[in-house]
């Protein structure tokens, strides 16, 4: 019993370490923390103001309007790229060293992903705030009560996790900054191949299909219904990063595991 | 090699022949080329991305044909002249990128100690970029058609289309190198590159301006140079010939690329300062 308290009281020493770090480093250098910011909000300038015309488009409906049907968007967009940007962190310190003096002095090696997933949730709590706000302050309509925005935000935490554990398996496998176009490219892609402008209903030909197959477009779909008041594919949803969660956990731990022998 | 072959420091004999400016460029310029193809992995990402952006909003975005007074039915036709400005954009950085790590590394504090001309050093350099630019805007043009885009203009419209986009390419490149001499480190040039693709998206380049729908958007789109560049390729898609929309996206080109090379010339006096 007291071997397995030792062992958590390490695995908690290592973690905390990592992400006060990983959190210090993003809110001292603007360099790293002002393009998580900027970029959501851009991305919701350019998409909630520019293409506002597309819900002209005859079929479209979202009740709480344009704003809040991108909104949604770009929130989990920030939660995914919360995570990767913290897959660019790790790759980041195996190139200066950093990672390699870490292996070597972390009690509970575990508890190095551990660190940088949350170190990337508190990175994206600051970017989620000031998007949700940013929308907010555009006139966003809100028609989704407490337990469903709740739902809404437990989406974005999970896709966060997934993308973190993406970007610190990948770059533990690698171990260079040349990662971060690897890191990055199957997040967008997948990203954008969601109903990102329209709903699913309105896409036709090869877009329709991959946005069909396409397990982003669940979550997708689930956070702008829940934003909405009405929800739907919730639990498919959940199920989906759920799934996702694990497979990448077990990934970023093979990442550790490989940057442990390459030593 | 041919750079030190070409450009002789002072020479301790009076008669030694001096590069010409022509030269010293060309000289430069074959450097530029042969680093820029040298590094193919790193050309590959900035080429494709705007092509995988054009793939996806291509479909993405084809409802938005379906607004009353949309200018066509095929959403591509209307996309592909952002892929070309966006290519252009991505140019910029690899252009400013390479002048930076010149600067990092001490190569242009060697150059100053010979009589090589700011002038030959910044178009020189600019010659990778310029290659990149040709490359890209030909294999654009060729994935546009392939991908089911017809040019109203026709094949003049595709050569014009062409010579404005490796237009656009240079200017956007001499900007990168004016952001290079100015900051002096590849990581600056970077951190800046986003602010360009912020213009790219609030300009005209997802919707006809006299389609959106804020004001404000509009507003901003008006006022903004990217939009002009973009309508004027697009003109050549789209509407065919039409002069107003070329001459303004040729004039804002050339305007960017004059304000750039000049205050680049400047800085590059400052950088090449022989102290």
């Amino acid at each position: 019993m007291t071997g397995i308290l030792d062992e958590l009281r390490r695995f908690a020493y290592v973690t905390r370490g990592v992400a006060w770090r990983s959190i210090h480093n993003t809110i001292v250098n603007p360099a790293i923390l002002l393009p998580s910011i900027i970029f959501p909000l851009f991305f919701l300038i350019a998409f909630a103001g520019g293409l506002s015309r597309i819900a002209d488009v005859p079929n479209f409906s979202y009740k709480p309007g344009y704003t809040a049907f991108q909104f949604v968007f770009v929130f989990l967009q920030s939660a995914a790229f919360g995570g990767v940007f913290t897959g660019f962190a790790v790759a980041r310190d195996f190139d200066s060293g950093f990672a390699r003096r870490l292996l070597l002095s972390a009690p509970r090696r575990s508890g190095i992903i551990a660190g940088y997933t949350i170190g990337a949730l508190l990175r994206w709590a600051l970017t989620g705030t000031i998007v949700t706000v940013a929308a907010l302050i555009g006139g966003m309509n809100v028609d989704g009560n407490g337990v469903q925005l709740t739902g809404l935000i437990g989406l974005g935490v999970i896709l966060n996790l997934v993308a973190a554990l993406w970007g610190c398996g990948l770059a533990m496998f690698l171990r260079t900054e040349q990662a971060g176009a690897l890191i990055q490219m199957p997040v967008f892609v997948l990203l954008f191949l969601a109903p990102v402008y329209v709903p699913l209903k309105l896409l036709t030909g090869w877009i329709h299909a991959v946005a069909n197959a396409n397990p982003v477009t669940a979550v997708l779909e689930a956070g702008r219904g829940l934003l909405a008041g009405s929800p739907v594919k919730v639990a498919i949803a959940f199920m989906a990063l759920a799934a996702a969660a694990a497979i990448f956990a077990a990934f970023a731990r093979r990442g550790l595991t490989s940057a442990e022998r390459a030593g | 090699m041919a750079v030190e072959l070409t450009l002789r420091g002072p020479s301790t004999r009076p008669s030694a022949p001096r590069a010409t400016l022509v030269e010293q460029t060309a000289a430069l310029a074959r450097r530029a080329i042969v680093r820029t193809l040298r590094q193919r992995a790193l050309l590959v990402f900035p080429m494709v991305f705007p092509l995988i952006l054009f793939a996806i909003n291509g479909s993405a975005l084809s409802p938005a044909t379906r607004i009353p007074r949309f200018p066509t039915d095929n959403y591509r036709d209307f996309l592909i002249a952002m892929t070309f400005v966006q290519g252009a954009m991505f140019v910029s950085i690899s252009a400013g990128v390479d002048l930076a790590r010149d600067i990092e590394s001490g190569f242009l504090n060697r150059l100053a100690l010979t009589p090589l001309r700011g002038e030959a050093l910044l178009v020189g350099q600019l010659g990778g970029a310029l290659v990149i630019g040709i490359i890209q805007a030909i294999v654009y043009l060729l994935v546009g058609l392939a991908a089911g885009v017809t040019l109203s203009s026709g094949v003049g419209g595709a050569l014009v289309l062409l010579v404005l986009s490796i237009l656009i390419s240079f200017a956007f490149a001499s900007l990168g190198a004016l952001l290079a001499l100015r900051f002096g480190t590849g990581e600056a040039v970077q951190g800046i590159f986003p602010l360009l693709f912020v213009t790219l998206f609030l300009s005209s380049s997802s919707l006809p301006r006299n389609l959106i729908k804020a004001d404000w958007f509009r507003d901003i789109a008006t006022y903004n140079p990217v939009s002009y560049l973009i309508e004027g390729l697009r003109s050549l898609v789209i509407t065919g010939w039409d002069a107003e929309a070329l001459a303004l996206g040729l004039g804002f080109s050339i305007a960017i690329l004059a304000v750039a090379l000049g205050l680049s010339q400047r800085s590059m006096r400052t950088r090449l300062a022989r102290r």
